[in-house]
């Protein structure tokens, strides 16, 4: 390993005070989730449960491509990774405690992403892009190739057996709040993770690759290794979100990570704000809860079924529009300016902590 | 930290807490008892409506054809409303789209559950798709009724006690039609095209129970959503086989109509009911070959098909059942073809409203399981169901027909068997007639 250089040796770790800020968030978010899980109905613990596990692979993009600056049209097929490694543990070794499952999905789709990564490192731009859109496209039908149909169920995809709450809990416990519990849980970890990654030096590496790769590696930072870590993490996140789905859904098909996924996770991204991962977090409660939203209204309005059919989407893409021009930084980006403006003017940035 | 982060963190908490309780929800109503009037004695029924719900494939691969099940379903239960209800109640049906999707079937299945709380799920079509919520369907306690799928797998009353089937199952289907192939086509070459699931798969475990092995010169397999199916064409105009037994979906069998015409073959086909309405067929002939920019009369193409039903022919408007969903389809959707999904979608739909009328006055879910078991159901199938309380396969056989000039035209007595190795056997029981409202139990 290259010496350190002195340049960004300052915060060569997580400054103490970052680290208990992070953790403040993360245990407030656990608090608010668990107060949110109680006090709603099952179908609003499913939801609360899908949007945990859509942020958590769109923050593993955001780290991508809004600080390494690596665009992936294939965060769909890492969700897929991850679901069918969830299934095949859960069908195969039911005995198996889910935790240990899910660490395995990242773990193989962490593997996966390496590999991916490598090849990756060498593209840029729109070659990239097209490289991650290929694997995007190919991967899923992986599933019906001859010789792992059997394995992997074709394009019916796999039954996942329900993973039931502990009996501790009460047996009348719902289950969908259990399996927002998780989901939720999973996602407080990954962002206390990825915020600490992001204000660490692996942070500083990605960001100083993205802004300009010559003067990174004059600096000493390894422009190709830190591509490629930028790929694992990416691709752990969507191994997480990946299994939470299987576990979730009770299934794991190909249907589920179909080309859109992977553009609707990029769209969540930019929506939110590039780089952000509250803004992830934002983007996601969009993507789950618009179709929810235009469903009822095109039922309330009694439209006709080719409109109601693709009344979400329009909405959704009039919400992507919208955003891009008026506000390039995305949600949190509109939401930082908000808070600038209600402050009054800029004043110095003071140096805390005791 | 700074005093004011915690602070702002305080605060966030807080506002989160104060949204959550303000959406939190508070349902259930009281039990239901046995008193005279109406009661919301289930979830999903009030004192004057039962909300039903279902997942079909309104876009998607299937749905050519399938997409008018749901609204002739629909119709139906509104021609009910319209007369007064099933004890006074309306049948409010909510089917949404999953595309023939199982992972949005999951979706929808949850949300009508959960959300919209639906009495039972009624029609839920597709053996790839309800196989995914079976098992959340039945641990939720929520009656699964007359799916559209002939899988062996909805009949597992043990497993899964609020499943129940409705059409003849697959294996029984393949049975019948690998006996008419056994008897016309002895020692003649014969192919299979099946889509490449339980749907194809309990097919060809009927077929292979009476067409000997040695006669069957290819087999070829396809998934829904994938229609390039040029390479298993090719492999079964290779072959030159007499006859090719199809168990596929509408789309599929038109398509390979269209493979073969390409291929120069012309054997005869022999197709699973739920492949081979006519209209359906046609339909989707003229204008897949209107795509490719030709011009087809599709129902030359069909001409000679030789499939099966369970339900009476279209053509025959002398029947009263026919007559009675006639008459609906012109009132409430004259837009849709009158063809077999129509059909489908009312008997159906006939079947569920005198399952409900038998559940009692103020119907629970156990109790509309309870009167599906005891039996005695009765209606416009030409075979009786087997409904009890060791079986949930609906019905019990099937009746051989010929596609002429467009219409299946019956051939021979309706036959009946079983999904193992019990004979075929010829009923002879007479047909029950429409009751003269339209209306089960009145």
């Amino acid at each position: 390993m290259a010496p350190e250089p002195d340049v960004i040796a300052p915060g060569r770790r997580v400054r103490w005070s970052t680290l208990r800020r992070h953790l403040a968030w993360t245990v407030a978010g656990a608090l608010a989730l668990y107060l949110l899980t109680i006090s709603v109905d099952q179908y609003r613990n499913l939801q609360i449960a899908t949007i945990a596990y859509t942020a958590i692979a769109a923050a593993g993009l955001t780290v991508l491509t809004g600080s390494s600056g690596q665009i992936s049209l294939g965060q769909g097929a890492f969700m897929a990774v991850g679901a069918y490694t969830t299934a095949l543990l859960l069908i195969h070794r039911e005995d198996w405690p889910l935790g240990l499952v899910l660490i395995l999905s990242v773990l193989a789709t962490a593997a996966v992403g390496a590999l991916v990564g490598a090849a990756a490192a060498r593209l840029r731009g729109p070659y990239l892009a097209g490289a991650t859109l290929a694997f995007a496209v190919g991967l899923p039908a992986l599933a019906d190739y001859r010789g792992l149909r059997d394995q992997l169920g074709g394009g019916n995809g796999l039954t996942v057996p329900t993973k039931p709450p502990p009996l501790r809990l009460g047996e009348t416990f719902p289950l969908e709040r259990w399996q927002a519990w998780i989901c939720g849980l999973c996602l407080v970890i990954t962002l206390l993770l990825l915020a600490n990654l992001q204000s660490g030096r692996a942070g500083r590496h990605l960001r100083a690759v993205r802004d300009d790769e010559v003067a990174a590696s004059l600096a000493g930072v390894s422009v190709a290794r830190t591509q490629i870590l930028a790929f694992v993490i990416s691709a752990a996140c969507a191994g997480l979100a990946g299994g939470l789905l299987a576990f979730v859904n009770s299934l794991a098909a190909p249907g589920a990570f179909q080309l859109t996924v992977s553009f609707q996770l990029l769209a969540v991204v930019v929506i939110g704000g590039l780089g952000s991962l509250a803004g992830a977090v934002y983007g996601s409660i969009l993507l789950v809860l618009l179709p929810t939203w235009s469903a009822d209204l095109a039922q309330r309005l009694d439209l006709s079924r080719n409109i109601y059919a693709n009344l979400p989407l329009a909405i959704y893409g009039v919400v992507l529009v919208v955003v891009i021009l008026g506000f390039p930084q995305g949600l949190q980006g509109a939401l930082l300016r908000l808070v600038r403006l209600l402050r009054g003017p800029l004043r110095p940035p003071t140096i805390t902590g005791r | 930290m700074t005093a004011r982060t915690i602070l702002r963190v305080g605060a966030t908490v807080a506002a989160l807490a104060l949204a959550a309780s303000a959406c939190g929800s508070s349902d259930n109503s009281g039990s239901g008892g046995n008193s005279g009037a109406n009661t919301a004695s289930a979830p999903g029924v009030t004192a004057d409506t039962v909300t039903i719900g279902s997942h079909q494939p309104l876009t998607g691969p299937a749905a050519p054809g399938y997409s008018e099940i749901a609204p002739a379903a629909r119709a139906y239960f509104d021609y009910i409303n319209a007369n007064g209800g099933i004890n006074g109640r309306k049948i409010e049906y909510k089917y949404l789209d999953d595309a023939y999707n199982p992972t949005q079937t999951v979706t929808v299945t949850k949300q009508l559950v959960l959300q919209d709380k639906v009495f039972a799920m009624f029609s839920g079509l597709g053996t790839p798709t309800h196989t995914k919520v079976v098992d959340f369907l039945n641990s939720s306690r929520v009656p699964d009724l007359l799916v559209s799928s002939g899988c062996q797998c909805w009949d597992q009353p043990k497993e899964h006690p609020y499943t129940f089937g409705y059409q003849p199952d697959y294996v029984v289907e393949g049975k019948v039609l690998g006996q008419y192939v056994k008897l016309n086509f002895a020692g003649k070459k014969v192919a299979y095209f099946y889509q490449d699931d339980d749907f194809g798969s309990d097919g060809v475990k009927g077929l292979d129970k009476y067409i000997p092995g040695a006669d069957v010169v290819s087999r070829q397999k396809y998934t829904p959503g994938n229609t390039d199916i040029a390479p298993q064409v090719g492999a079964i105009a290779q072959a030159k086989p007499d006859v090719v037994v199809l168990f596929t979906i509408p789309a599929y069998t038109a398509l390979f109509r269209l493979g073969e015409l390409k291929a120069g073959i012309s054997p005869t086909m022999v197709v699973s009911n739920v492949g081979s309405d006519p209209i359906t067929l046609s339909g989707l002939l003229e204008s897949f070959a209107k795509q490719a920019g030709a011009s087809v009369k599709g129902n030359d193409l069909i001409e000679g098909i030789v499939s099966d039903s369970y339900l009476p022919s279209l053509g025959d408007a002398s029947n009263s059942w026919i007559a009675l969903f006639k008459k609906v389809h012109d009132t409430y959707v004259p837009k849709l073809p009158f063809d077999g999904n129509v059909l489908f979608g009312m008997a159906q739909a006939y079947t569920f409203a005198q399952a409900l009328q038998a559940a009692g006055k103020n119907p629970t879910r156990q109790g509309i399981v309870d009167a599906l078991e005891k039996g005695g159901l009765t209606g416009p199938g030409l075979t009786p169901f087997r409904f009890s309380k060791d079986s949930h396969a609906g019905y019990t056989g099937v009746q051989l027909a010929v596609i002429q000039k467009g219409a299946g035209v019956p051939q021979g007595q309706p036959q009946v068997t079983d999904d193992g190795d019990g004979a075929i056997t010829p009923i002879t029981a007479s047909p029950v007639q429409a009751p003269a409202n339209g209306i089960p139990g009145s």
